[in-house]
């Protein structure tokens, strides 16, 4: 492990029943950084990134093995606090799912569960989360509407918001701009360029210029394998695989 | 204690007492099962199954429980209602999922809830001011034959009509469940609409269909207050569907009055609602099983 | 042409079929309102009954009603408390194919189709054992235990239908599975929720065979848990075996509020589920 490793993946396999979704996945992932997963779908890219924060938990017939360090503590021992490790990680998935309730308390849903009480302090922190991702100036005045009234591009970074409002040290976005239209997937992107002084960011996309823009890192994956990982600039620029060199020119997609 | 581990605690516990709450729903149904085989052992004790069961000499008083006349009662009436409900519920069936558009299903989609909303007790009512004057009046006539009008036939026809909502619907969704792929193939080899549904739809979802009408069986098998209003409630096995009868049902809704003063009188109800606890839930099993091996989810 | 005469038979007996459903829905509704609302008064819905009602004399059936009404608001509310739980459960802790959650599903199934006079019978021999006599705590429990199934068998359906996602997007705020039961999916579910407690309270309201041995019958509106309560249906009952054209006249405007009420508890229902809360995501 080196210095400014903040997810180490060590020999990690996923089967869901008979399917080997994941085979032998053994990376290090680095702090303060952007790192994209790339690969084309159904490569194992969100099966990745849902291990990372144990959300395979939730599906059947699901096994894995290997394991997964975050901090240096492995989230697959029995005995991991599952909810903390959770609350460690931010999550914005493929569309936005608001939750059924005000703008106000989607972000404040998170301080209030671990334990922010006083009205004046969940005030101060839904706003300077929602300026975090720069939509407070769009709804300061209507914090108490539904969050359902917003458009689905201010969801997604309200959904951004509620995630940064339990203060992670880690974002996993999952083709976060799939469902968006160009300006609002603009947005989100130059909200990542920002956090990522202070945020690990793991992005899966299959949009390889979103990763261009984006990436320092790059994991490439095919068929639940990891074929290549690096800096991105050499990644892109010289890659050392056949199968990476056809994706990235578009042969395989 | 720190909050997190209070949360947990919470979590745990919850998760706990959720999966009681719902294990206690299993537990429900065995517990009707003892419940009812415990009321009903005294005289499954005393008396012979062919004492009960193959005889149709019912003396409370004497201390004879010979079941056979609400046996064949019941039977009777829920073979006349299935045998009107059947071509019925099925032609609507297929009319409403295959033919009709959309403002059409808009219209019969609140009405047959609102069939399978009416309470039973007011179908009762409607049987006896418009079907048993009917039967009596006009239909035993037609054939020759007396009738009050409160009996097997008025029955069937009551208990026909309540049962049709719970048909066409479990049938819209077993047809639902015949991919459109197999309706498109077959009217793109030249087949014409009726074709299909005849040879195609019908095919497939046949097992399916029959299971609805198991469903409308069980419904009617078990159905009391309106059947007790119109049926006549006579303990003699009915020789035609002018008869009156008496069914399972009926009988132990009619002596609850009694059954507490007479001995083993609860004790002969209680096994008459084991029965249709039994018949009930076979028929249910049954349909379920063939809804099970279709894939199909349907719950109602 | 053969083809083509066989595809018209076909459809007329289709339409012919359906017509004939409509008919009946029409010709219930009809018959009830026709001999019912003749008879109806507004001594009927707001007069207890005075002495000899069932002979004919003064006074109106409010004790039939509120005790109607008394017996299925307790038993909804009583049903509710364990159907919530379970619909929530079922879809919240265990996993979507999981043998347990499959088996729950199962008996709830069967015991939906169980006729409610057996759920009449076991209510009783239930009292029995418990030591309680015929009363408005009898027929909550009995009616609560019969429309059981009915409420958590809609509610899990509805609670099935909220996105996977809105409880993982919960999950991964670190939020534990019983706030996000509680905090988001019910909210989620509200309306639908609403609305199955509804159609139970519906069904428990018309049903007469469950409360015919456990609610009892009384002239007077009951004031306590262990007094017995009258209910519509078996006030209909009643009345229609009175040998009294005026008593049975009653029965039928008596049908006629019972119907009234049902409809208007189902047609909320519809109200409820389709015009969603307002936090509701869509």
């Amino acid at each position: 492990m080196t210095a400014n490793t903040h997810i180490e993946v060590k020999d990690l396999n996923v089967h869901y029943g008979a399917v080997h979704a994941l085979k032998n996945i053994h990376v290090s992932i680095p702090n303060c950084q952007i790192t994209a997963v790339i690969g084309p779908s159904g490569c194992g890219k969100s099966t990745l990134l849902r291990s990372f924060n144990r959300m395979l938990d939730t599906m059947d017939d699901v096994r894995v093995t290997g394991g997964v360090l975050v901090d240096g503590e492995n989230i697959f021992a029995t005995n991991a606090d599952v909810p903390r490790l959770r609350r460690k990680m931010g999550l914005l998935s493929q569309r936005p799912f608001p939750l059924p309730m005000s703008i106000y308390d989607n972000v404040a849903y998170g301080p209030r569960i671990h334990g922010i009480g006083r009205r004046s302090d969940l005030d101060r922190t839904v706003e300077k989360y929602l300026r975090m991702a720069n939509m407070w100036d769009e709804v300061r005045d209507r914090l108490h509407e539904p969050a359902a009234r917003l458009s689905i591009g201010q969801q997604q970074r309200l959904c951004l918001a509620r995630g940064l409002a339990v203060e992670p040290e880690i974002i996993l976005a999952d083709e976060p701009t799939s469902a968006l239209d160009p300006i609002s997937s603009r947005h989100i992107e130059h909200q990542f360029r920002e956090l990522k002084a202070d945020y690990t960011l793991v992005i899966v996309t299959h949009i390889l210029r979103q990763a261009r823009r984006l990436a320092d890192y790059v994991l490439f994956m095919y068929l639940g394998e990891l074929i290549e990982h690096g800096p991105a600039a050499e990644l892109f620029e010289n890659p050392r695989e056949d199968l990476t060199k056809d994706y990235i020119k578009g042969t395989i997609s | 204690m720190d909050r997190d581990s209070i949360r947990k605690g919470l979590d745990r516990w919850g998760r706990c007492g959720m999966v009681i709450a719902a294990v206690l729903c299993i537990l429900l149904l065995l517990l009707m099962v003892l419940g009812l085989l415990w009321k009903s052992w005294p005289i499954l004790e005393s008396h012979s199954l062919a004492g009960l069961f193959l005889s149709s000499v019912w003396k409370p008083h004497g201390g004879q429980f010979g079941f056979l006349a609400f046996i064949v009662g019941s039977l009777c009436i829920t073979g006349v209602a299935v045998l009107l409900a059947m071509p019925v519920s099925l032609l609507t069936t297929i009319y409403l999922s295959e033919y009709a558009g959309r403002r059409i299903r808009a219209v019969m989609s609140p009405l047959i809830d609102l069939l399978a909303g009416i309470p039973s007790v007011v179908y009762g009512v409607w049987g006896v001011l418009v079907v048993v004057p009917l039967v009596k009046d006009f239909l035993a006539p037609l054939f020759g034959r007396f009738s009050s009008g409160y009996c097997v036939l008025s029955a069937g026809v009551v208990l026909a009509i309540m049962i049709l909502p719970i048909i066409i619907h479990v049938g819209t969704d077993v047809l639902k469940s015949v991919p459109q792929g197999l309706r498109e193939a077959s009217l793109s080899l030249g087949a014409n609409r009726w074709e299909t549904v005849k040879h195609v739809v019908l095919r497939r979802a046949a097992p399916g269909l029959l299971a609805a009408n198991v469903l409308g069986v069980s419904r009617a098998f078990g159905e009391t207050m309106a059947v007790l209003m119109v049926a006549g409630n006579v303990a003699v096995i009915p020789k035609s569907a002018f008869d009156p009868a008496y069914p399972l049902p009926a009988l132990i809704a009619n002596n609850y009055g009694e059954m507490m003063s007479i001995p083993q009188y609860d004790s002969a109800l209680m096994l008459a609602a084991l029965m249709l606890f039994v018949v009930v839930l076979g028929f249910n099993l049954l349909s379920r099983w063939v809804f099970a091996r279709m894939e199909l989810h349907i719950s109602g | 042409m053969r083809k083509k005469i066989e595809e018209i038979a076909a459809k007329i007996l289709m339409i012919g079929a359906t017509v004939v459903v409509a008919g009946m829905v029409v010709l219930i509704l009809g018959t009830v309102l026709w001999r019912g609302l003749p008879a109806l008064s507004w001594e009927m819905i707001s007069q207890t009954p005075s002495g000899g009602y069932y002979l004919g004399k003064g006074g109106g059936i409010l004790n039939a009603i509120v005790g109607s009404l008394l017996v299925a608001g307790g038993a909804t509310l009583l049903s509710l408390s364990l159907a919530l739980p379970v619909a929530l459960c079922l879809n919240v802790y265990f996993k979507t194919r999981s043998r347990l959650a499959g088996c729950v599903r199962a008996s709830l199934d069967v015991l939906w189709g169980v006729p409610s006079i057996v759920y009449g019978a076991f209510g009783f021999a239930l009292m029995l054992w418990l030591g309680l006599r015929a009363s408005l705590l009898g027929g909550i429990i009995t009616v609560a235990l019969m429309i059981l199934p009915i409420m958590i068998r809609a509610m899990d359906e509805v609670i099935h239908m909220v996105p996977r996602e809105m409880l993982e997007a919960s999950d991964a705020l670190g939020a534990t599975r019983w706030e996000g039961a509680w905090k988001v999916i019910l909210r989620q579910a509200l309306p639908g929720l609403a609305s199955a407690a509804l159609i139970a309270f519906g069904r428990g309201v018309g049903d007469a065979a469950s409360v015919l041995f456990t609610a009892g019958f009384s002239d007077r509106i009951p004031m306590s848990l262990a007094e017995p309560a009258a209910t519509l249906p078996l006030a209909i009952f009643f009345q229609l075996g009175t040998p009294f054209p005026e008593v049975q006249q009653r029965g039928y405007a008596a049908a006629l509020i019972l119907t009234a009420i049902v409809l208007a508890a189902s047609a909320l229902a519809r109200l409820v589920s389709h015009r969603a809360g307002r936090y509701v995501i869509r």
